[in-house]
């Protein structure tokens, strides 16, 4: 059990967690990922997913279990605290500043960073050429998938150790869709460990390392993600068959 | 010559008081725009925050005056305007930190914290009163004009002169000055663009690591000194009363909406829309169409759409129409 | 225990109306009781907005002039001759005016091209208001001349004040309407900033039309629903009553005529309070309260919010003109200079959220304290500003300048009340049950 934790950067273990003082969503449910692996969150509408990423964030209270970052307990620092730690998140929805520009938007990214981060900002632009290209235009005029683009690319501007993705992909088109993957597998190849939740569970689990299927709060299937592509109790009740 | 002599006395009873009115209301609605975009309510504690702020800068002019230190052909207000600023934020940060502070923990409604801002206008109201009275104050002294209306009119041989008074230049330059700084500091600067971060995406500024507390007391500071300045400049130009304070609220409430509550262009526009067409429609255009129609067609009545005392009516009805026909302001603010 | 406190606050307040008749005098006391009786009714049409329905009106003032100003169009005297020279030249501009305005509206609404829309409307507008002043203006001018020092103005119906009651009522409904209508549906903070304006226009209107209650110059003497005082002291009955209770006939005929103010403004009181109780727990105020707790489930729901938010503003701005009219009733004139935002709309609002916002008891209650407060604070900061000053001499500067201001110190209170009450027990002295 020891060994498990210290070998995942970030290892929740047996977290339950809700709403304000409402009731449970998250029954003891385990989460890690990996130094350098993809780790994708799965499963049916409601099953917790998005509040799971809340609670690792801190932006819930973790009402038991703890959370490690590295070997480090974070369970009880603020979200803000969690940024500094090293954490990047990209949120669902709402991911941007829609009234400033796309260069705006990085430096805010990295807004706690006290050192020069032009070396990073030349990187997220190498990694999403398009941003360089629009740098002075408001980020509320560009396109759905280039929104997304912004939004992880000031995730990354903190160079965080671990970046979490909500539904990267929810509403823009299966094009923009697979170029949005190939983008995560290629921050993901620079050596950061990615936390995310997908509804598009097929292809997410094509490029995950581990899997983690959630139904009503709790873990129901854990796996590498080829192992559950083909576990059929997965194919059968979440893959369509 | 006739139409020099219209455009004179236009300038001089329309568009210089306009311009100098609407820098006022410029500087007050941006006050008021800066709180509804950080702190997401409208403050109606604003007006009473000028009067407090144009208050102390009027003890300061008085104290400045006592021992000698004067500016020569410019008003003292100008030197003791640093003082007024220091004060108003002390006091704009106490009530932050022991009113405000309280309710936005408690992430209550925006409603609650306009009846907030409520208690906070009585009490600035009632300090002022109290310290000051409910009196006119003067503390206008150096030169009165920048050019007389004798002055002009030797100069150019016109039949009509044209003032410019140094309050009124003194209004004009500061208030540009002042609107230079702020969009150098919102858009150049790292404090600058997380408030404005903030206002956009407050989560999303949270998950950035951008310290909320930080930008709230930026802005109440900015506020203060915004405040200061416009309610000096109103006091200087008009005179120091009080009351009067709370009663520009209206105007600048329509400006602010006018240019899209929250976006601090927006009320610059606001002001100066709001200024012109107040001047515009309560001024007598009698003397300006006399020089301007052929005679036949001179006016014979005072050519006066509005009595001045309906100046308010002018904010309130520009007010309606942007209600009705773009609720969220020329410039899209963040209502909706 | 619920009961036993509202019991007990209001005998608080009885207490103190009771105790500044003791200590200072019975006039005094039956002045805040009256004043604090019309501040009540004033506090229940403002709970009803806010409490029931969350609507944020800050154009309270307005709605009681309006109220006044039916107290002198009804029971003023007719000005005959300025009606023969004037009054049907004004008030056919009235109409004309009223006519141009339905026309833009129907413009606004019938025009889909929002350029055409727009611009349309700018210059029906126009057109409208310069042919509007052309018929106005030299009626105006007509009737202002007619013997200014005592009428210049059309005067009123020369009815009995007591009709003024229900008709300041409908005249503040009808203003109510029409801001409802433009800002009703908007955000809160946007009805805040309309209701605010069309207060401000409505005293502007008052104060400068003199033709219709002469302005600034003020329309004084109004009848009276009591006999006056003079008339009493020369009745033997009454005189002989007096004596007999031992009271001097002057003072006894003061207190008489404000007794019957009492009684008639309590009437009117309790009627609207009952009205607004049975509101409240009818189904149509249960409604008003889900519309309020969370609007957008409301809507789902099938539910018109807006226009239930228009029934509630009406009644409540109603409510504001029935006692602006009784407070003009009560001090037989109209006078525009005194409407002040701070004592007319900001107070109001100190006594419903201190009484309990929701509560009809709260409001009633807050009303009556505040009130008493509000008079009551000048003198009480008096006699502590004369002790805390004890130690300085009488010319000292401070201590002059201190004594001048204590007058100021209610607006300090009030909003210091109104913080501290927010802060520690946001639900008012009754809350909502």
């Amino acid at each position: 059990m020891i060994d498990e934790i210290e070998d995942k950067f970030l290892k929740a273990h047996k977290i339950t967690s809700g709403y304000g003082s409402g009731p449970d969503i998250l029954h003891s449910c385990d989460i890690s990922v990996g130094k350098g692996e993809i780790a994708v969150i799965v499963g049916p509408n409601g099953a917790g997913k998005s509040t799971a990423m809340k609670a690792i964030f801190g932006m819930l209270d973790v009402r038991e279990g703890s959370i490690l970052l590295d070997g480090v307990d974070i369970t009880n620092l603020t979200t803000q605290d969690r940024v500094r730690a090293g954490m990047g998140f990209v949120p669902q929805n709402q991911n941007i500043f829609t009234s400033m520009t796309v260069e705006e938007n990085l430096e805010m990214g990295a807004f706690i960073r006290k050192d020069d981060f032009s070396d990073t900002l030349e990187q997220v632009f190498e990694l999403f050429p398009i941003l360089k290209e629009k740098r002075k235009q408001a980020a509320g005029e560009l396109s759905g998938g280039q929104r997304q683009q912004v939004a992880v690319g000031r995730a990354l501007m903190t160079q965080p150790k671990i970046l979490m993705l909500d539904e990267p992909t929810a509403g823009v088109s299966p094009i923009v869709m697979d170029e949005l993957f190939d983008r995560i597998i290629e921050v993901s190849g620079t050596g950061i460990p990615i936390l995310m939740v997908e509804q598009n569970a097929r292809q997410a689990l094509g490029i995950a390392d581990t899997g983690y299927v959630m139904v009503q709060g709790r873990n129901a299937y854990t796996g590498s993600g080829r192992e559950l592509l083909a576990d059929p109790e997965v194919r059968k009740s979440f893959l369509g068959g | 010559m006739d139409f020099l002599n219209a455009l004179v006395v236009f300038s001089n009873f329309v568009f210089i008081p306009a311009l100098a009115y609407g820098s006022q209301l410029a500087l007050g609605a941006l006050g008021v725009t800066l709180i509804y975009g950080i702190l997401r309510f409208s403050n109606f504690a604003h007006g009473d925050t000028m009067a407090f702020g144009a208050m102390i800068t009027v003890l300061g002019t008085w104290w400045l005056q006592s021992i000698g230190v004067g500016l020569g052909p410019l008003p003292t207000a100008l030197i003791a305007l640093p003082i007024g600023i220091i004060f108003c934020s002390l006091f704009i940060l106490a009530t932050d930190r022991f009113v405000y502070r309280f309710y936005r923990n408690q992430k209550a409604k925006p409603v609650i914290l306009v009846i907030v801002s409520m208690g906070i206008m009585f009490i600035m109201n009632g300090l002022v009163r109290f310290i000051i009275g409910p009196n006119d104050q003067r503390f206008v002294d150096g030169e009165r004009f920048i050019i007389s209306v004798r002055e002009f009119k030797q100069l150019t041989g016109l039949r009509e002169g044209l003032a410019f008074k140094t309050t009124q230049g003194i209004t004009i330059i500061t208030a540009i000055l002042v609107v230079l700084i702020l969009f150098w500091f919102l858009n150049k600067t790292r404090t600058g663009k997380s408030m404005r971060a903030y206002s956009d995406n407050e989560d999303l500024a949270l998950l950035s690591g951008i310290n909320p507390e930080k930008v709230v007391t930026v802005t109440w500071l900015i506020v203060a000194a915004l405040a200061t300045v416009a309610g000096t400049l109103y006091g200087l130009d008009k005179s120091f009363k009080p009351f009067v304070y709370f009663s520009l609220l209206l105007p600048i409430f329509a400006s602010a909406i006018v240019g899209g509550l929250g976006n601090p262009i927006g009320a610059i526009a606001g002001g100066f829309i709001v200024a012109f067409s107040e001047v515009t429609i309560t001024y007598a255009w009698k003397k300006v169409l006399k020089y301007s129609l052929p005679e036949p067609l001179e006016p014979t009545t005072l050519m006066q759409l509005l009595s001045t005392d309906y100046k308010f009516a002018v904010s309130f009805v520009i007010l309606v129409v942007v209600l009705l026909f773009r609720p969220t302001g020329l410039f899209r603010g963040k209502a909706f | 225990m619920e009961n036993l406190k509202i019991t007990l606050l209001f005998a608080l307040a009885v207490f103190l109306i009771l105790i500044t008749g003791f200590v200072q005098s019975w006039n005094t006391a039956l002045l805040i009781l009256n004043m604090g009786l019309i501040s009540a009714i004033m506090s229940l049409g403002v709970n009803l907005q806010w409490g029931f329905a969350g609507l944020f009106n800050v154009g309270i003032m307005g709605f009681v002039a309006l109220g006044g100003l039916a107290a002198v169009l009804v029971s003023a005297p007719p000005v005959y001759e300025a009606w023969s020279v004037g009054g049907i030249r004004i008030i056919a501009a009235i109409i004309f005016g009223i006519f141009v305005i339905i026309t833009i509206g129907l413009w606004i609404k019938k025009i889909v091209n929002k350029r055409q829309k727009f611009w349309g409307a700018i210059l029906l507008a126009l057109a409208g208001f310069f042919i509007y002043r052309a018929i106005f203006d030299t009626g105006v001018v007509a009737v202002e001349a007619v013997n200014p020092a005592s009428t210049g103005y059309l005067g009123g119906l020369g009815l009995p004040i007591l009709m003024a009651w229900p008709i300041g009522g409908l005249l503040a409904a009808g203003a109510a309407w029409v801001i409802g209508k433009t800002a009703l549906g908007l955000r809160s903070d946007y009805l805040a900033i309309a209701t605010l304006g069309i207060a401000e226009i409505i005293i502007a209107i008052i104060k400068n039309e003199d033709w219709l209650a002469r302005g600034v110059k003020n329309v004084i003497g109004l009848p009276r629903p009591a006999p006056y005082e003079i008339d009493l002291q020369q009745n033997d009955k009454f005189v002989s009553t007096a004596n007999s209770i031992g009271i001097d006939p002057v003072t006894a005929s003061t207190l008489y005529v404000k007794l019957i103010y009492a009684g008639l403004f309590s009437i009117v009181l309790i009627v609207i309070f009952i009205l607004a109780q049975r509101a409240l727990h009818s189904p149509w105020g249960r409604m008003m309260r889900a519309i309020r707790d969370n609007e957008v489930a409301a809507e789902a729901m099938g539910k018109n919010v807006t226009g239930r938010h228009l029934q509630i503003f009406i009644l409540g701005s109603a409510i504001c003109g029935i006692a602006g009219a009784m407070m003009t009733t009560l001090d037989s004139q109209l006078t525009p200079g005194t409407y002040q935002p701070l004592r007319y709309t900001f107070l109001i609002w100190v006594m419903v959220i201190i009484g309990g916002s929701g509560n009809n008891l709260g409001a009633v209650l807050g009303g009556f304290i505040i009130w008493f407060l509000w008079v009551q604070v000048e003198p009480i900061g008096q006699f502590l500003m004369v002790i805390l000053t004890s130690g300085l001499a009488d010319d000292n500067s401070l201590k002059l300048h201190l004594m001048d201001s204590v007058a100021h110190m209610r607006l300090l209170t009030m909003g210091l009340l109104l913080l501290l009450v927010l802060r520690f027990s946001p639900r008012g002295l009754i809350p909502e049950k």
